[in-house]
């Protein structure tokens, strides 16, 4: 056959398998993040189907899946938003990093992966999945809800926390000193304030550089703009992942949620091969080995995402039982811990074995986060329940 | 009525406030437009019970239904002091003969003495429609007239 023959008819197995999984993973309500990354593992290196032609397109349309998914991040959430979520949550969201960000650092440690890989694991077990999050929350009909905006601004607190980790991550991976990771502090926080205070003040300019009102243009303009920004960011060495987040924070208003909108797509469909080509470059046979960490780390950051969402709640006057919705909500971990690893094992820093962890951990979380928000609630009745039966018969 | 503001970062806004019955109800407005209605369970009122997606439309026309008895009371207050007028409401159902037609097509002033005083579109009230004025499907119309000329009114808007 005919090699551009070839690599149509492999692309087009491994979107319609995708499709498939997809379809499988909304219908009994999780999210389909898992099943990409199973799809991974089954193809390529001695898996179902050999992707040897398409290897170049796929490497390069995972790096736009990560540039899409951090830019979407940051057109999420307005910078007037950001800045009043950090005022408001600031209290929940430093709980929320010593709480989840240290269980990922001790695995790390334990592992003997080093500082470096402490840091990176912080990071998988740190960061919610904002994507699985939004979803089920508008699934199971709880936007209405008194500790829906708790939960969200601790989603914004992540989100900034993020544009500070990952300059620092890329920089230390990097392999750089101690003090050149201070100055890769410094820089990233010097950066974030200045896109910060481009966009509360010249956001229009920034949105006026790339709106337009022809659909066709604005999208070219959107997706070439982060392309641009992302590669340059990437040549500067501050990773190209972190240029297109502090570009989606820069734009700003309508423009923002237009190029949301006609991004999505788009983003789902590049950073679904994102997830794939991290499966398929994670040995299956790896995963073993790590399972049981993974469940441990599960178990425990599952209880302390719960405790984070618990307290921000309390703080909010929340009853008992919207603060223990608000913490199974937090559960979810997905897309971004991806990253994470995907950063870390691309700069060859860390041993292999870490994208099989975060591999097994992400399986485990985006397939529990769903789970755990769906059934807290006939949970927490049943216990009560059971308390209120036994002080009655006490 | 205290009505409170919450923004939901990344989604839109919600504004709810306290009934009397002990309710939450409320609506989240989405960054794209559309409209959910919420209202509060009765045993945790941090939760809802239901969140009713509503098209900009739908969302207009619920508000006309709540809304419109008020314009009614208000008008209908005014005619008091004229004994035998009064005010009352009706619906141009959708599909139905003047849903599509001109006002002045329905010759309600000619046939029951009756007149169309302002029609309800969508939460907004369009005062003293003229004849050339295009009826739609959901909105309400309210006439002033004797209860004679009422209940001609409704058989004519109804039916036609």
């Amino acid at each position: 056959m005919h090699t551009t023959a070839i690599a149509l008819i492999q692309l087009g197995a491994v979107f319609f398998g995708l499709g498939l999984l997809g379809r499988v993973a909304w219908k009994i309500g999780i999210s389909p993040i898992p099943l990409y990354l199973i799809g991974g593992l089954a193809f390529g290196h001695g898996g179902l189907v050999p992707l040897d032609g398409i290897e170049e397109f796929t490497h390069i349309a995972s790096e736009i899946g990560v540039v899409l998914l951090l830019l979407l991040l940051g057109l999420e959430y307005s910078a007037s938003e950001l800045v009043t979520g950090l005022k408001r949550s600031w209290m929940a969201g430093l709980l929320d990093i010593v709480l989840n960000a240290t269980p990922g650092a001790v695995a790390g440690l334990l592992l003997g992966w080093g500082p470096v890989g402490a840091l990176a694991m912080a990071g998988v077990t740190y960061i919610s999945s904002s994507g699985i999050i939004a979803k089920v929350l508008g699934d199971l009909g709880r936007l209405g809800n008194r500790e829906t905006p708790v939960v969200l601004s601790v989603l914004v607190f992540e989100d900034l926390a993020m544009a500070l980790y990952l300059p620092i991550l890329t920089a230390v991976l990097a392999g750089v000193s101690f003090l050149g990771g201070l100055s890769a502090v410094g820089i990233s926080l010097a950066a974030i304030t200045v896109v910060l205070v481009i966009a509360l003040k010249y956001g229009r300019y920034v949105s006026a550089i790339v709106d337009s009102p022809d659909a066709e243009v604005f999208l070219l303009k959107v997706l070439g703009s982060a392309l641009l920004v992302a590669g340059i960011a990437s040549q500067l060495q501050v990773s190209a992942a972190v240029g297109a987040f502090l570009l989606g924070i820069a734009i700003s208003g309508s423009t923002a949620e237009n190029a949301t909108r006609m991004l999505e797509p788009l983003r789902d469909l590049f950073a679904a091969m994102f997830f794939v080509v991290f499966g398929l470059n994670t040995n299956p046979s790896s995963i073993p080995p790590v399972l049981g960490v993974a469940v441990a780390l599960a178990v425990v950051t599952t209880l302390t995402k719960v405790a984070t969402g618990w307290w921000a709640a309390k703080r909010q006057g929340i009853a008992k039982m919207g603060r223990a919705r608000a913490g199974a909500a937090l559960v979810a971990r997905g897309e971004f811990s991806i990253v994470i690893a995907g950063l870390t094992v691309a700069s060859g820093a860390v041993d292999e074995k870490l994208a099989a962890l975060a591999t097994a951990y992400v399986l485990l979380m985006a397939v529990f986060g769903p789970v755990t928000a769906r059934i807290v609630e006939p949970v927490v009745g049943f216990v009560r329940k059971r308390r209120g039966l036994r002080t009655a018969t006490a | 009525m205290n009505v409170e503001v919450t923004p939901l970062p990344g989604i839109g806004t919600r504004q709810d406030f306290m009934i009397r019955a002990d309710r939450r109800i409320g609506v989240i407005t989405y960054r794209d437009g559309k409209f959910e209605l919420i209202v509060s369970k009765t045993d945790d009122p941090d939760a809802c019970m239901a969140s009713i997606p509503l098209t900009p439309a739908e969302a207009g026309t619920l508000a006309g239904l709540l809304g419109a008895p008020q314009l009614v009371a208000h008008l209908a207050n005014q005619h008091s002091e004229v004994t035998g007028i009064d005010t009352k409401q009706f619906p141009i159902v959708p599909g139905s003969h003047f849903d599509g037609r001109e006002l002045g097509d329905t010759q309600l002033r000619t046939r029951t003495g009756a007149s169309i005083v302002a029609v309800v579109r969508a939460g907004t009230v369009h005062p003293s429609p003229r004849p050339d004025f295009v009826f739609a499907g959901g909105d309400l119309v309210v006439v002033v007239g004797t209860s004679d000329g009422l209940s001609s009114s409704a058989e004519i808007l109804g039916g036609g």
